[in-house]
């Protein structure tokens, strides 16, 4: 039998053989998306730099993608892009963590990226918990759910990251599930040409501890309730709250054009330099 | 002050955080990120200023975790970068000093102390930062920290700092307190010409970051910064020569601690400077930052009066210079350790020298205000007697 590779493998360093993630896991699904992405927009790996935080999610690009890539400390790989961005404006600096990461203990920087539309690429990967430290209550784990520190079920309210980071000003922000792959790579496309800060969130699967603690069953069982569950944002709009329980509003939030950060300082410059 | 001249050549009255705005400007800084606080603010305000004028970013930040992530992330962008700052900000920035250390990256950090813990008092001058610098992120490591003394070496020790930090691939710490930051005295900018600048040595081979070595060389391994195709992979995780994370190799994880510290005691005599005047004395007064104003001041107070008073002026406080302190202490009767502070180098102090003489401390009378040199002199009498 001839083993034929993988026509994404080209985009990983070759020594890496295998991911930390759980089996079941939607990061697979993520990672596809965005090399697709990648690829369809005929881009180079050389284009980008790739930053992370800490958590499942983070391990997406870190260290698998042939890229420039910086696993920086919890919670915060905006600020660590936003420095990078600032002085490599020509590169695409695309950041890719999870829900706890970039909304818990990462939120400040998150909505202040999005308040000043500095062209950012953000995959934020929300699978309603803290999956890497065994299961407890995220800022995401929707009101009820028992984790392992909710055991009596979650009593606070859940954040909607989506439209947080369009009221922050974002000028692109999307969401789907790792049910809806194509949509989520036309999106992860969006968001890279965007000129400003772009979010795609993306709700995924960890059977392992969201779908044990939901008792929302194994990987295809999540996958199936997400096909049942979710909701375009069009049709979302002419439904009231109640009709809207439970159900994941997904699609485009926001695509607009407003002035963006590097563009901004690099006229600033042209203003104010000698010579 | 306002032109875009890289090297404001000439001489100034210039408030020291001024000076230390123009400092790093000459030293080549493109990038600065802060948060405002008092007694450092004037640094980003100049800088907010200047730096576009000279083709750099100045960001202020929503916090000061963001102001040394974004200047981590800009220097390895391949950028000159700094943050400034006062205690509490240096408190929020501690996990991420750590990154910088672990992960090698070039960067300054000011800290323009203040008296504290906690809020404290933003406008008064202190040296209780000077152990939390070096100690503060946690795990085991070393760390660079210069002291000026005053507006003039906030200038010329800005510039040295981002020399040891391009050349040894480390954060280095401008550790200066309100009184140098906000004192006005005569500052004299050199020509560009006669600037000794250093700039970091950048990988020149590959795009398999497996074929190179691009960490934890105790002679310090180039760059590998991002943008020129060098596919890095830089990791806060413990990591090998490489970049590559390893938690399984208990060697691995032994030379991801030692050689960071062993880069930095391995260069440690290009790195330590102390200076003083303490041939034939009898006492030495041992200082650092402005405190060492008053010691200057106290020992010709003393040699007036016919008691043979030296000093010693430690300008890097960390590593620390125990071999220059060691040898001194050796050759004196008597050593006076004066601190802005409740005694903090004072005990590393101690270990080098309690052998070899008697070794007392002195703060000022008032915390937070300046050593009076007649009340330095008087504890001299006491202590010779």
């Amino acid at each position: 039998m001839s083993v034929s590779e993988h026509p994404f493998r080209k985009y990983m360093r070759s020594h890496i053989t295998r991911t930390t993630n759980c089996p079941g896991c939607g990061n697979g699904i993520v990672t596809q998306a965005i090399l697709r992405a990648i690829e369809e927009l005929g881009m180079d790996m050389d284009d980008f730099i790739f930053v992370s935080g800490i958590g499942c999610a983070a391990w997406i690009p870190s260290p698998l993608f042939a890229a420039d890539t910086l696993h920086t400390t919890h919670g915060r790989p905006i600020a660590f892009a936003t420095g990078v961005k600032l002085s490599l404006p020509e590169k695409n600096v695309f950041v890719v963590s999870g829900d706890g990461d970039l909304a818990a203990i990462g939120g400040n920087h998150l909505i202040h990226a999005a308040r000043r539309n500095i062209n950012l690429t953000v995959v934020l990967v929300n699978n309603g918990i803290y999956g890497m430290t065994g299961g407890q209550t995220a800022p995401t784990t929707p009101r009820g759910v028992a984790t392992i520190t909710s055991p009596y079920g979650s009593l606070e309210h859940a954040f909607d990251i989506s439209r947080m980071v369009a009221a922050a000003g974002a000028p692109y922000v999307a969401r789907w599930t790792t049910y809806h792959p194509r949509q989520m790579t036309r999106s992860i496309k969006k968001a890279i040409q965007k000129k400003g800060f772009a979010l795609v969130e993306s709700i995924s699967q960890c059977p392992v501890q969201f779908g044990k603690a939901a008792k929302l069953g194994k990987a295809v069982d999540m996958l199936k309730y997400y096909k049942n569950n979710s909701i375009g944002i069009k049709r979302a709009r002419s439904l009231d709250e109640q009709a809207l329980k439970g159900k994941i509003v997904v699609g485009e939030f926001v695509d607009m054009e407003k002035a963006e950060l590097t563009s901004e300082l690099a006229r600033l410059k042209e203003e104010v330099m000698e010579g | 002050m306002s032109s875009g001249k890289k090297v404001m050549t000439g001489r100034h009255f210039m408030m020291g955080n001024i000076a230390c705005a123009e400092g790093a400007i000459a030293a080549g800084c493109e990038f600065v990120a802060g948060y405002p606080i008092t007694p450092a603010s004037e640094i980003g305000n100049q800088l907010a200023k200047r730096l576009p004028q000279v083709g750099g970013v100045f960001i202020q930040t929503e916090d000061e975790i963001s102001a040394i992530c974004a200047a981590i992330g800009a220097s390895w962008a391949g950028h000159k970068a700094m943050t400034a700052t006062s205690g509490p900000g240096i408190s929020l920035m501690q996990e991420n000093i750590g990154l910088a250390v672990e992960t090698e990256t070039p960067l300054v950090i000011v800290d323009v102390q203040r008296l504290g813990p906690s809020t404290g008092v933003p406008s008064i001058g202190s040296q209780g930062d000077v152990v939390q610098v070096a100690r503060g992120s946690h795990g085991d490591y070393q760390i660079i920290a210069l002291c000026p003394e005053s507006p003039q070496e906030m200038f010329d020790l800005t510039i040295r700092a981002f020399n040891l930090a391009e050349r040894y691939r480390v954060p280095v710490f401008l550790l200066a307190d309100g009184f140098a930051g906000h004192m006005r005295e005569r500052v004299e900018i050199p020509e560009t010409d006669s600037l000794d600048i250093i700039d970091r040595k950048v990988t020149t081979d590959g795009s398999d970051p497996m074929e190179r070595i691009d960490f934890l060389d105790e002679d310090v391994a180039p760059m590998p910064v991002f943008g020129r195709g060098f596919k890095a992979h830089v990791s806060g995780s413990c990591h090998d020569e490489h970049g590559m994370r390893n938690l399984s190799e208990p060697e691995v994880m032994h030379r991801y601690i030692s050689r960071p510290i062993n880069k930095i005691l391995k260069h440690r005599d290009d790195i330590i400077q102390a200076e003083g005047d303490h041939s034939a004395a009898d006492i030495v007064l041992v200082s650092y930052g402005t405190v060492s104003r008053s010691a200057r001041a106290a020992a010709q107070l003393g040699r007036a009066q016919g008691i043979n008073v030296g000093t010693l002026r430690i300008v890097t406080c960390w590593p620390f210079p125990d071999r220059e302190i060691r040898q001194i202490a050796e050759s004196v009767d008597f050593m006076l350790v004066l601190e802005n502070n409740r005694g903090q180098l004072y005990p590393y102090i101690k270990a080098e020298a309690a052998h070899a003489c008697q070794i007392e401390f002195l703060g000022p009378q008032i915390l937070g205000q300046i050593h009076d040199p007649e009340n330095i002199l008087a504890r001299i009498k006491e202590m010779i007697k």
